[in-house]
C-alpha cells in the first residue's frame, strides 16, 4: 500500500512545503520589497535652481551658473595618455592617480568624482579631447555666480553638505548644496525650494533602463523663491572701497523702516574665491588669517566701546529722568572730581559753563559725568538707579540680540546692578565707581550695528523697527515683523538731542562731516581700546567712530562708522559716514578730494605695530 | 438485467467509440492554462528586453507560441493513435534516442557549457529532453511483462541498466540536472514493488549526508550512534528476538558513510556543486558571488507579496536580476508579478496535474499504460520539485526549466507528446 502513495505523499508533501515557503516570503517578510525597491528603482532628486538675489533696487547680485564635475567609470577605463589629462585639467599626476584608486574602491561600476567644480571654460577647451577618455564624463551642477563680487559677509556662502551633516539633515543627498552663513544660510528654505524626485528602472548592473512605472510616482520640484534685500549695491560697494586698508564695519539702516541699506565689515573677502576648483584652499585660507579675520563680520560680531556717541543716550535718559533740563549748566575745568582722588579729564578749557546742547557738540566729559552720577544717585539706590538706566538702554536695543535675519550677531553688554554686585561688594559700588559708563566706556559693549540702530532710533524721535536684510513680500508681512519699538523718552527730548547732534556738524567735532544742502545730525567718537600683548594688558591706538543721521527732518539714512585705530573719530570716521550720506542722498559725491583721502588713506601701518615686537607710539 | 446495468452498458460501450468522451479533459485544461500562462510570464520577461532588441521579444514569446501550436496540432496524431503502437515501438523509440545521445559529441552543437544540442534548419533541438519519453517506454515495458519481477536481481540491473545508459550520455555532455530527472523513475520501481528499503537508505542517506555537512562527521556519528542504540533497545524490549548483526552493521554503514561525506563532498564535488549546497544550507551567505541567484530569484517573489505588482510591473524581472528568468527562474517572475494568489494557484495547479495522472494511472487496466503514466507522474514531479524548489531558495541550484511554463521548445515539446500519450492511454484504459 505504501508503495501505491510514495509519490502521492511526495507531491502533496512538496508542494505543502513550497506554500509554506510562498507564505514565508510573501506574506512574512516585508523586506524583500525593500530589497527588491533598493535593487531595481533609483530614486533621482531634481534640484530646483537656488534662488537668485537681487539688490533694494531690483540689481541682481547673485544667480546660479554651471560647473562640471569630472566623473569616472573605473570598469570603462582603458590606458589613456595621463600628461595630456592632467595638463588639460591642471592637477598632478599623483592627484589624479589618487582619486582613480579612490574611485576603484569605492565600485568598479558607478561613477566617482575625479575633480570637483571644474568650471565652464576649463570644460569647454578639454570637451573636443573627451572621445580619448571614454571612461571620463562631465557632470552638470549649478553653484553660486557672484555677478557684483560684494557683500560677502550679508550673503554668506554655500557648499556641499558632508556625510558627517547628513545624519541630522535627513532632507539633504551628499553633495547638494546648502547655504552655510549670512543670507543664504537664514533663507536656505526660501531660496533652495523644494526639490523634485524622479524614479528610474535599474537593470542589475545598476544601469538606468528607462523611468519607473512612466514616472507617475515622479514630483516636480516647487521652484525656489528670489529674496530681494534691502541693501543698496552701491552704497554696499561704495562703503566696501572706502574702508580699503582699514579695518572695521559699517552699519547703515533706513530709519523709517529698519532696513539695512550697507553693511561693510573690512577687510572682507571676494565671494567668488568660495566657489569653484580652489574653493577649499580659499577657504582654508580665509579661516587661518587670525589677524585680519577676513571671515569675522565686524559690523555685527564685534563688540566695542561705543564711546562719546553713548553720551547722546545718557542725555536722554537724564532728560527723561528730569535730573537735567535743556538749559543745566555744569562747568568743567578740563575735567572734573567725581571722588576723592579721581579725576576724569576733558578737552574743554578750566571754568567752561556747557549747556546741554554746547556739552554734546564739545563732547564733554564732565557734563556727562554728572549727569550719568544724578541719574544713578537720583533714585532710593545706586542699585535701582542703574538698572533704571538700563532699561531705558535696552529699550534702544542694546545689551541683547536685536534679532535681525541673519544668523550671526553679538548681544553686546550694558552692566546690571548685579553685575556690580559680584564685582564689589553688595552696596560697595555707585556712580563713581561706574563714571566711565558716562562717557561710553568701561564695562558698556556694543556692536556697530547697535550703535547704527540707536541712531536710527533718535533720528526717529523715540523709535526703532528691528533691523533687517531681506524686503517682506507685502506691507502687511512687514507690520507683523516689524512693529515699532518705542523707547521710554518722551518725543521732545528728542529734539534737544538731535539739536546738539546736528551742532556736531556745524561747528563740533565733526565738521569735516558737514554736506553742503543736506542737514547731517551726528556724534563723533574716539575710544580707548586695549590688547592682551605677551600677557600684557596693552593700549592701541584709540577706535575712530562717528554715529550720524541725515536729513535732520525726514531722516532718510542713519549710520554707525567704527575704524579700528583709527584715532579721532573726525579723522576717519566721521569722513567715511559723511560720504556714505553723501553718496546714499544724491548718488554723486562733490568732494573728491575728501573721497580721494578716506579711498587711499591706509591703517596698515597702524595694524602692524602690535605685531611687529617692538615697542610703539600710539595716538599719533 | 435490470435497468441500471443495462444503461451503463449502453454508456460504456457509447465511450468507447468516442475518444472524446472518455478523455481527461481535467489534465487537458490545465495544461492548455499553464501553458497559456507560461506563455504570459515569458512576456514579462522579455518585456524590457524589447526597448533594447526588439527581435529577442518577439523571438522568445512567439517561438513559444508557436511551439504550442505545433503541440496541439500533434495532440489528433497522438490521441487517435492506437495504444498498442507505442508499446510494440518502445524499444526503437528507445534505441532512437540513445543513437541520438551518442550523436550529439559528433554532431551536436553548444550552448552555454552544454553540448546538449543539434541545431537543424534555424531550431536547437534537445535529445534528452525526448530521451525521458523512451526510457519510460522501455521501463514500462519491461516491468510489465509477465516474467519479469523488479524483486528480481535480474529486472532490477536489466532495468538499472536501461536508466543509466541515458543518464551517463547525459551526464557526459555534461547536463547533469537533466539527468538528475531520471532520478524520478525511482518512484516508478517504488510503485512496481522495489523494497521500501531502498527508500528508506535513500532517505538516511540524504539525512545523513546534509546533516554532516551542517554539524560534521563526528557529531552525526555520536547522534547516529545514539539512535541506533535507542532503537535497538526498545526493539529489544519488544520483540523477544533481535539481529544484533544487522545493528551493527547499520551503525557502522552511518558512520562510514557519515565519514566519507566530507571527502565526497570536496574532492569529488566540484566547486559550484559544493558552493549550491552550502547556499542552501545557509553555511554560505555571500550575496554578491554564488547565492546571487537564488537571492535575486527570493527577493522576486518575496517582493511579490500577496497579490503581486502586477502583469509587466516586477521591477526586478524589468531588471533582468535574476538570471536565465524566461527558462529555469521564470517561476520568480510568476512569484513577483502574481504575488501569493499567483504563484500558489500554480504549485496547487501541478499538484492536481500529478495527482490526477497517479489516480488514472491506478485504474488503468493495462500494465504498460499504467507504468508509463506513472513514469510521466514521476518525471512531471521531479521536475516540479527542483525547479521551484530552487527559485524558493529550498533546493541547490540545478537547471532544468519548469514543465509547460518556461521557455524552450524541446522540452514543452517532450511533455506534451508525454501528456497527450498519457491521455491516449487514460482514454484507451477500457481497451
Amino acid at each position: 500500500m505504501i508503495k501505491k502513495i510514495t509519490l502521492l505523499i511526495f507531491t502533496v508533501g512538496c508542494s505543502l512545503l513550497f506554500i509554506f515557503q510562498l507564505i514565508n516570503l510573501q506574506l512574512f517578510s516585508p523586506d524583500y520589497l525593500e530589497l527588491s525597491n533598493n535593487n531595481a528603482i533609483e530614486k533621482r532628486p531634481i534640484y530646483p535652481n537656488r534662488g537668485m538675489i537681487y539688490d533694494r533696487n531690483g540689481v541682481l547680485i547673485v544667480t546660479n551658473q554651471p560647473v562640471y564635475d569630472l566623473m569616472v567609470i573605473p570598469e570603462n577605463l582603458i590606458s589613456f595618455d595621463t600628461l595630456e589629462l592632467t595638463s588639460f585639467l591642471n592637477i598632478s599626476k599623483k592627484d589624479l592617480k589618487k582619486q582613480l584608486k579612490k574611485a576603484k574602491r569605492f565600485s568598479h561600476k558607478l561613477p566617482s568624482v575625479v575633480i570637483r567644480q571644474i568650471s565652464k571654460e576649463e570644460r569647454a577647451s578639454f570637451q573636443e579631447k573627451m572621445w580619448k577618455y571614454p571612461s571620463f564624463y562631465f557632470q552638470k551642477k549649478s553653484v553660486r555666480d557672484y555677478l557684483i563680487p560684494t557683500a560677502s559677509n550679508i550673503l554668506g556662502y554655500t557648499s556641499e553638505v558632508n556625510e558627517s551633516e547628513l545624519k541630522n539633515k535627513t532632507d539633504y543627498d551628499i553633495g547638494e548644496m546648502i547655504g552655510r552663513q549670512g543670507i543664504e544660510k537664514a533663507y536656505e528654505k526660501k531660496l533652495r525650494g523644494e526639490k523634485g524626485v524622479s524614479f528610474f528602472q535599474k537593470d542589475r548592473f545598476n544601469r538606468i533602463i528607462g523611468p519607473y512605472e512612466d514616472n507617475t510616482f515622479d514630483k516636480n520640484p516647487v521652484i525656489s523663491d528670489n529674496l530681494n534685500l534691502t541693501i543698496d549695491v552701491l552704497l554696499q560697494l561704495y562703503g566696501e572701497s572706502l574702508f580699503a586698508n582699514k579695518r572695521g564695519g559699517i552699519v547703515a539702516i533706513e530709519p523709517s523702516s529698519g532696513e539695512v541699506l550697507a553693511l561693510v565689515s573690512a577687510p572682507n573677502y571676494n565671494p567668488n574665491l568660495l566657489i569653484g576648483r580652489e574653493r577649499s584652499n580659499n577657504f582654508k585660507i580665509l579661516v587661518n588669517d587670525t589677524v585680519a579675520k577676513p571671515l569675522f563680520d565686524r559690523a555685527l560680531q564685534a563688540e566695542y566701546s561705543p564711546g562719546s556717541p553713548f553720551k547722546t543716550l545718557n542725555a536722554l535718559i537724564g532728560l527723561q529722568e528730569k535730573v537735567i533740563t535743556p538749559e543745566t549748566i555744569f562747568t568743567c575745568n578740563k575735567g572734573f572730581s567725581y571722588a576723592r582722588g579721581a579725576f576724569m579729564k576733558c578737552h574743554c578749557p578750566v571754568g567752561t559753563k556747557n549747556k546741554l546742547i554746547r556739552s554734546i557738540y564739545n563732547s564733554c566729559n564732565s557734563y556727562f559725568g554728572k549727569t550719568y552720577s544724578k541719574i544713578i544717585e537720583s533714585a532710593s539706590s545706586s542699585a535701582e538707579g542703574l538698572d533704571r538706566w538700563k532699561t531705558h538702554l535696552e529699550k534702544f536695543g542694546l545689551g541683547n540680540y536685536l534679532g535681525y535675519d541673519l544668523p550671526i550677531g553679538k548681544k553686546g553688554f550694558i552692566p546690571s546692578s548685579t553685575y556690580y554686585d559680584n564685582w564689589y561688594k553688595k552696596g560697595g559700588w555707585k556712580s563713581s565707581t561706574t563714571i566711565s559708563n558716562a562717557i561710553g566706556q568701561g564695562e558698556i559693549l556694543t556692536t556697530p550695528i547697535q550703535m547704527a540702530n540707536f541712531t536710527a532710533t533718535i533720528a526717529n524721535r523715540g523709535y526703532f523697527f528691528k533691523p533687517h536684510f531681506t524686503k517682506p513680500k507685502s506691507q502687511k508681512i512687514r507690520d507683523s515683523l516689524y512693529p515699532k519699538n518705542y523707547t521710554l523718552i518722551e518725543p521732545q527730548h528728542f529734539e534737544t538731542v538731535i539739536e546738539g547732534m546736528h551742532q556736531v556738524v556745524e561747528r563740533g567735532t565733526a565738521r569735516i562731516a558737514k554736506i553742503k544742502g543736506i542737514a547731517v545730525s551726528g556724534k563723533t567718537g574716539t575710544a580707548e581700546n586695549f590688547i592682551r600683548l605677551n600677557n600684557k594688558k596693552t593700549q592701541l591706538t584709540d577706535h575712530s567712530i562717528f554715529v550720524a543721521f541725515a536729513p535732520k527732518e525726514n531722516p532718510k539714512i542713519a549710520i554707525a562708522v567704527f575704524v579700528e585705530n583709527g584715532y579721532w573719530g573726525s579723522r576717519w570716521a566721521a569722513p567715511i559716514a559723511s560720504l556714505m550720506i553723501e553718496k546714499y542722498l544724491t548718488r554723486k559725491v562733490k568732494r573728491s578730494w575728501l573721497e580721494k583721502r578716506m579711498l587711499e588713506g591706509s591703517l596698515i601701518d597702524e595694524y602692524a605695530k602690535p605685531l611687529s615686537g617692538n615697542s610703539f607710539k600710539i595716538n599719533e | 438485467m435490470s435497468m441500471p446495468n443495462h444503461f451503463q452498458e449502453i454508456l460504456l460501450r457509447l465511450m468507447n467509440n468516442n475518444v472524446f468522451l472518455r478523455l481527461d479533459w481535467l489534465s487537458l485544461l490545465l495544461y492548455i492554462a499553464m501553458v497559456c500562462f507560461g506563455i504570459i510570464n515569458i512576456y514579462s520577461t522579455t518585456y524590457t528586453e524589447g526597448i533594447f532588441d526588439f527581435e529577442t521579444l518577439s523571438n522568445s514569446v512567439t517561438k513559444q507560441f508557436w511551439i504550442f501550436v505545433f503541440c496541439l496540432s500533434t495532440f489528433p496524431l497522438l490521441i487517435f493513435t492506437k495504444p498498442n503502437f507505442f508499446e510494440n515501438l518502445s524499444y526503437v523509440f528507445y534505441g532512437l534516442s540513445i543513437l541520438s545521445l551518442i550523436g550529439l559529441f559528433i554532431f551536436g552543437h553548444t550552448i552555454s557549457g552544454a553540448n546538449s544540442w543539434y541545431l537543424i534548419g534555424g531550431f536547437s533541438i534537445q535529445p534528452s529532453e525526448f530521451s525521458k519519453i523512451a526510457t519510460a517506454m522501455v521501463l514500462a515495458l519491461n516491468l510489465s511483462s509477465f516474467q519479469n519481477d523488479i524483486r528480481q536481481k535480474s529486472t532490477f540491473f536489466k532495468i538499472l541498466f536501461l536508466i543509466v545508459l541515458p543518464m551517463v550520455l547525459i551526464i557526459f555532455q555534461p547536463d547533469p540536472g537533466s539527468a538528475l530527472v531520471f532520478m524520478g523513475l525511482f518512484f516508478v520501481l517504488i510503485r512496481e514493488g522495489l523494497d521500501l528499503r531502498f527508500l528508506y537508505f535513500g532517505i538516511i542517506f540524504f539525512i545523513l549526508f546534509i546533516f554532516t555537512l551542517l554539524l560534521g562527521p563526528l557529531a552525526v556519528c555520536l547522534i547516529t550512534f545514539f539512535i541506533v542504540f535507542l532503537v535497538f533497545y526498545i526493539q529489544k524490549r519488544v520483540a523477544s528476538k533481535t539481529k544484533k548483526t544487522s545493528y551493527l552493521v547499520s551503525l557502522g554503514i552511518c558512520i562510514i558513510f557519515s565519514c566519507s561525506v566530507n571527502f565526497i563532498f570536496n574532492s569529488i564535488f566540484e566547486q559550484r556543486h559544493r558552493d549550491r549546497f552550502n547556499i542552501i544550507l545557509g553555511l554560505d551567505a555571500d550575496k554578491k558571488g554564488i547565492g546571487y541567484n537564488i537571492n535575486q530569484s527570493k527577493i522576486a517573489i518575496g517582493s511579490g507579496g500577496f497579490s503581486g505588482k502586477g502583469f509587466l510591473n516586477g521591477t526586478q524581472t524589468k531588471g533582468n536580476f535574476v538570471p536565465e528568468q524566461h527558462t529555469d527562474y521564470i517561476f520568480s517572475t510568476i512569484g513577483e508579478e502574481w504575488g501569493f494568489i499567483g504563484s500558489s494557484l500554480l504549485i496547487i495547479s501541478f499538484t492536481v496535474l500529478i495527482l490526477r495522472i497517479i489516480y488514472r494511472a491506478e485504474k488503468q487496466t493495462s500494465a504498460y499504460r499504467r507504468i508509463f503514466s506513472y513514469a510521466f507522474a514521476s518525471i512531471l514531479f521531479v521536475h516540479f520539485f527542483i525547479n521551484i524548489g530552487m527559485t524558493l531558495g529550498l533546493v541547490p541550484t540545478i537547471g532544468i526549466p519548469l514543465p509547460f511554463i518556461s521557455y524552450g521548445g524541446s522540452n514543452l515539446i517532450a511533455f506534451s507528446i508525454m501528456l497527450f500519450i498519457y491521455l491516449n492511454f487514460d482514454a484507451n484504459r477500457l481497451n
